[in-house]
């Protein structure tokens, strides 16, 4: 590998995303916090949920706008690069192993995801008012955090790699909403216990690891998968998507 | 340095639908639509040099671009730029290659200048020697102007000329142009010759692709034409023009060809070859072009048919192509 040809494609993501902060910010940011606000603030201000949903909330966003942040910013840029402006040769002509640059795109998209999900506590703290969290598990949240970081990012370099440009629209409703609503990001899992096929059939989706291990690190008290099951979950994951979407880049950087 | 490329039988079969498809690979469509682009394709470029692979759209000329730049896996065959096999040490073939690729691929996200700035820092160049290089290059590529401009709204002849100066920012010993003029005004057309020739004065070698046969004879030193994937004919432009029997071309139309007239046009002063077409179609391979006319229309009444329609040209690759498949360059 060429350390300082990933190093400079990495500050030439860096130099896009300080660009384009503005928009990526609200892209990120803007739909987590209507729902923070609605239901972790309306809603249970006005009594018509318990002041506890909060703190159960919470987790869930941190989860969705770290997996949605990660994924785009890595799904997006190389759908249009592979097949529309097909601005990414110059960069698979550079010196530098094909692959590197598939995991380039992933590193770039694990510091937007962090970003995200940093920037996305204080946020929540603020419109929500004040929640609960322990600060008992802090190792085991950092862990949580670069393993969903990668998930996400990984996902998004599956993703970028197998979808066609005229797919977008279809991925939307098809991958990203199912993956949001049964991910248990806005309810734990044991919510489930009356649809058992369900609950099973939910175990598939990344996002319900990714929150309810964000909700066992942050709200313990609250019911959550048991850490080895989400640490299982998440590393399995992350190294299917990852080996996929390397296989799927490597097609498309080739003929 | 100098450094040359050589290919030995480079044979590429795509599946179905083709380059950056994408791909659906249904099992019957596999077998039923395999195209092929190279046939075994052999050909040495010496370092140095400016060569060019001439031929009609579909010839395989950017297939080999794409084979020789490491993007394209061949089927069969082997490719070597300067002592690196191309498949096996991508990497070490990469830093001494520069590709304008046929359509435009900037970074639409950088402006012109960072386009050139950030290529060269893939390539490990420090800052210092990034923007001097990148100041020059805009400079001589009259772009200065647009230096910090995103590229999204640049003509196409603005988007060739920074797409060549990128392939040139990190000095590549090798160029690759793949069909660089398609497109472009006469002006830009006569500074990229210029530019072309000043980078090869420095010992460079330009590997160029296109389907334009003047540009082909003013800039090349040597010419490889290529059709259905390989090479039919290889030389400096004068060889080749001096290879076609007679030099002239006279496409003649009439109604019909009787026999005896054929043997009348080849008994003509000067003709050397006399082919027959379809449909009263001939073409005759001549020493002298317009000069022939009388005595041809002479040779056609005497047999009772007619000309409909001349058309000459005189000695030009173009003629050689047509010369070895029967077919115009540009059909």
């Amino acid at each position: 590998m060429n350390f300082r040809t990933f190093v400079a494609m990495l500050g030439r993501d860096a130099h896009v995303a300080r660009r384009n902060a503005f928009s990526l910010a609200f892209q990120t940011f803007l739909q987590p916090m209507m729902f923070v606000f609605i239901f972790g603030r309306v809603m249970t201000s006005s009594g018509f949920m318990p002041d506890s949903y909060k703190a159960l909330l919470l987790p869930g966003i941190i989860a969705i706008s770290m997996v949605m942040s990660g994924m785009w910013a890595v799904t997006m840029p190389l759908v249009a690069e592979f097949q529309f402006t097909r601005e990414i040769e110059d960069r698979l002509l550079a010196p530098m192993e094909l692959e590197w640059l598939a995991v380039e795109k992933v590193v770039a998209g694990m510091i937007q995801a962090l970003v995200a999900g940093l920037v996305v506590i204080p946020t929540a703290w603020v419109v929500m008012g004040d929640v609960a969290l322990s600060a008992d598990h802090l190792v085991y949240f950092a862990v949580l955090m670069v393993l969903v970081a990668l998930l996400a990012a990984s996902f998004g370099l599956a993703l970028g790699c197998t979808v066609d440009q005229q797919q977008i629209g279809l991925m939307f409703s098809l991958v990203v909403a199912p993956m949001i609503f049964f991910g248990c990001t806005y309810y734990p899992w044991q919510a489930l216990d009356g649809f058992p096929i369900l609950q099973r059939l939910v175990l598939i989706n990344p996002m319900v690891y990714a929150s309810e291990g964000f909700r066992s690190a942050l709200v313990p008290d609250f019911p959550h998968l048991g850490a080895g099951v989400v640490l299982v979950g998440l590393v399995g994951f992350d190294t299917a998507l990852m080996a996929l979407g390397l296989r799927q880049f490597r097609r498309r950087a080739l003929t | 340095m100098n450094t040359g490329i050589r290919t030995e039988g480079l044979r590429k079969v795509y599946a179905s639908p083709a380059p950056m498809g994408g791909g659906r690979r249904g099992g019957a469509s596999r077998a039923g639509h395999e195209v092929v682009a190279l046939d075994g394709l052999t050909l040495e470029v010496r370092a140095g040099e400016i060569f060019g692979l001439l031929g009609p759209n579909g010839a395989g000329k950017s297939t080999t671009v794409g084979i020789l730049t490491t993007r394209v896996r061949p089927t069969a065959g082997e490719a070597w730029v300067g002592e690196f096999n191309v498949w096996q040490r991508r990497v070490d073939v990469k830093r001494l290659i520069g590709v304008v690729p046929q359509r435009p691929n900037l970074d639409f996200a950088l402006t012109a200048r960072e386009i050139l700035t950030f290529h060269g820092a893939y390539f490990g160049m420090s800052g210092r020697e990034r923007a001097a290089r990148a100041d020059a290059l805009l400079d001589r590529f009259k772009l200065s102007d647009r230096a910090h401009q995103l590229p999204l709204g640049f003509s196409g002849g603005m988007m060739q000329r920074l797409s060549i100066a990128r392939a040139m920012m990190h000095d590549p010993a090798v160029l690759f142009l793949d069909e660089p003029s398609a497109g472009l005004d006469p002006q830009t057309r006569l500074l990229l010759s210029e530019i072309v020739r000043e980078y090869n004065s420095r010992g460079k070698t330009i590997l160029l692709t296109t389907h334009n046969m003047e540009e082909a004879d003013s800039l090349c030193d040597r010419v490889a034409i290529v059709d259905h994937g390989r090479t039919i004919a290889l030389g400096t432009p004068q060889e080749l023009k001096q290879a076609i029997p007679g030099g002239f071309v006279l496409r003649l139309q009439f109604n019909q060809v009787p026999d005896p007239l054929l043997d009348a046009l080849r008994r003509l002063p000067g003709v050397t070859e006399a082919r027959p077409g379809a449909e009263g179609q001939v073409d005759l391979y001549a020493d002298r072009g317009g000069p022939l006319i009388p005595a041809v229309v002479a040779a056609a009444a005497e047999t009772r048919a007619t000309v409909h329609d001349v058309h000459i040209s005189e000695p030009s690759l173009e003629n050689l192509f047509l010369h070895h498949t029967g077919r115009s360059l540009r059909e």
